[in-house]
């Protein structure tokens, strides 16, 4: 049977893991390459890296961490942040990631999705999508959240779906770093609206928060914080899902 | 120590697969050259992407009649398994046809692509690979060696037919399991 997955998003700032509350007070906290085989051989069934750096000149220094990665880690990475073209995609590809995440760009050129999907298979295209609650509803937000866009966030998730996106990665805006669970509501609508797999973001406290993403349909469950502040390993969340009855790779 | 030859068709990143068998102590070399993938002692045909253009890229290579030419051992593994078949309804594509049977769309899943971890179960010991495809093949029980359940059906996770073998699943990104896979593989 096809495990539910527990999956790590660690920041990445060119070649370096980076933690912070903001932008303004990140630290160096090692290789990122060294923290993603911890992860996998702690049973994390996917890395994400979210690269977070501000222009163009840390780009060499991420693929550079990307093609060390795809050299040791052994287990799928998925590169996300920033990424506007095919032509990042093809770079990260190349380097070594198994699947590229686009947000922005897509929501700003929903073409690149169909173009990502054409060129280099659905199954390495990921959209996420920032989700914000607003008027019964949600609404899709660009730029890492701060700016609203007026689209309806499962409407898009469906586009993104319909263009060739071979996952949705959903962010709640309104849970992300609050560690009081996942919004619930949101993931269940958008695994409703599509049928590609979807993995849960933003919210988790937790283990018990990726077990009610999973159970809303979700057939991933990412988190950052909880495992990186030694709250909750990946093996004590991995035994929650289980006992709740859903299937994980222990 | 035996080499194993990665086949590049541009079919994108074998960084991947190299650090694999080079984990399990494989010499391995990466070559896009017909006549070295003709003389090759062990064959790898990686593949991601859709069916069309693979085939494409290795036909304008010359590297279709090496591959069918060659009496090496070959693992195929994800699209470069489906490869191996006659033909693939992904994009209606003519495949090399070293082995009878066609490639599906796995239209009856819930969710597709079938994405993430299953269970591999055959002739092996059981274990539990990484899966990233939308088609799988459909073909004659004898060259099926492990199976994998989708949604209730089960589709080939491994074939097994004289020198060649291909696997759906990605050994390379599947840790211990796959690790284990390719090592049965490289000791046979």
């Amino acid at each position: 049977m096809l495990r539910r997955r527990v999956i790590p998003c660690l920041d990445v700032r060119g070649g370096r893991l980076v933690k912070g509350i903001n932008f303004e007070s990140l630290r160096d906290c090692g290789d990122p390459v060294d923290a993603a085989r911890r992860y996998a051989d702690a049973g994390a069934d996917e890395i994400v890296w979210l690269n977070i750096s501000a222009g163009e000149e840390r780009w060499p220094e991420l693929l550079a961490a990307v093609e060390r990665a795809a050299e040791r880690v052994d287990v799928p990475l998925c590169v996300g942040g920033g990424v506007s073209s095919t032509e990042q995609a093809r770079q990260l590809l190349l380097a070594g990631a198994d699947k590229v995440s686009v947000n922005t760009a897509a929501l700003d050129e929903p073409e690149l999705v169909t173009e990502l999907a054409d060129r280099f298979g659905t199954q390495c295209v990921v959209v996420a999508i920032d989700a914000a609650r607003s008027n019964g509803g949600w609404e899709a937000h660009a730029a890492a959240g701060r700016r609203p866009t007026g689209r309806d966030a499962v409407g898009w998730a469906s586009e993104a779906a319909e263009r060739g996106a071979g996952e949705l990665l959903v962010t709640s805006i309104d849970s992300d770093g609050t560690g009081s669970g996942y919004d619930v509501d949101l993931l269940a609508t958008v695994c409703d609206a599509v049928t590609v797999p979807v993995i849960a973001s933003g919210g988790a406290g937790g283990p018990s928060d990726l077990v009610r993403a999973l159970e809303a349909g979700a057939s991933a469950a990412l988190a950052a914080s909880i495992f990186h502040d030694g709250t909750h390993s990946i093996a004590e969340v991995k035994r929650e899902v289980a006992a709740c009855g859903l299937p994980v790779r222990i | 120590m035996t080499e194993v030859t990665l086949i590049d068709y541009g079919a994108g990143n074998l960084r991947s697969l190299r650090a694999a068998f080079e984990r399990i102590g494989a010499s391995v070399r990466v070559t896009g050259d017909p006549a070295e993938v003709a003389g090759a002692e062990r064959l790898v045909l990686p593949g991601v992407g859709a069916a069309g253009p693979a085939m494409r890229a290795l036909r304008e290579r010359g590297l279709d009649r090496s591959i069918r030419g060659s009496e090496a051992p070959l693992l195929g593994v994800c699209l470069g398994m489906q490869l191996l078949f006659e033909r693939s309804d992904e994009g209606g594509v003519e495949c090399l046809g070293l082995l009878p049977g066609s490639v599906r769309p796995i239209g009856w899943a819930e969710r597709v692509p079938h994405m993430g971890w299953n269970d591999v179960t055959g002739d092996g010991e059981p274990a539990v690979c990484y899966f990233a495809h939308s088609y799988a093949v459909a073909c004659e029980d004898d060259v099926v060696a492990a199976r994998t359940p989708i949604d209730g059906r089960d589709v080939p996770a491994v074939v097994r037919s004289g020198r060649l073998e291909g696997v759906q699943f990605h050994p390379e990104k599947s840790a211990g399991d796959g690790r284990r896979m390719l090592e049965r593989w490289f000791a046979a």
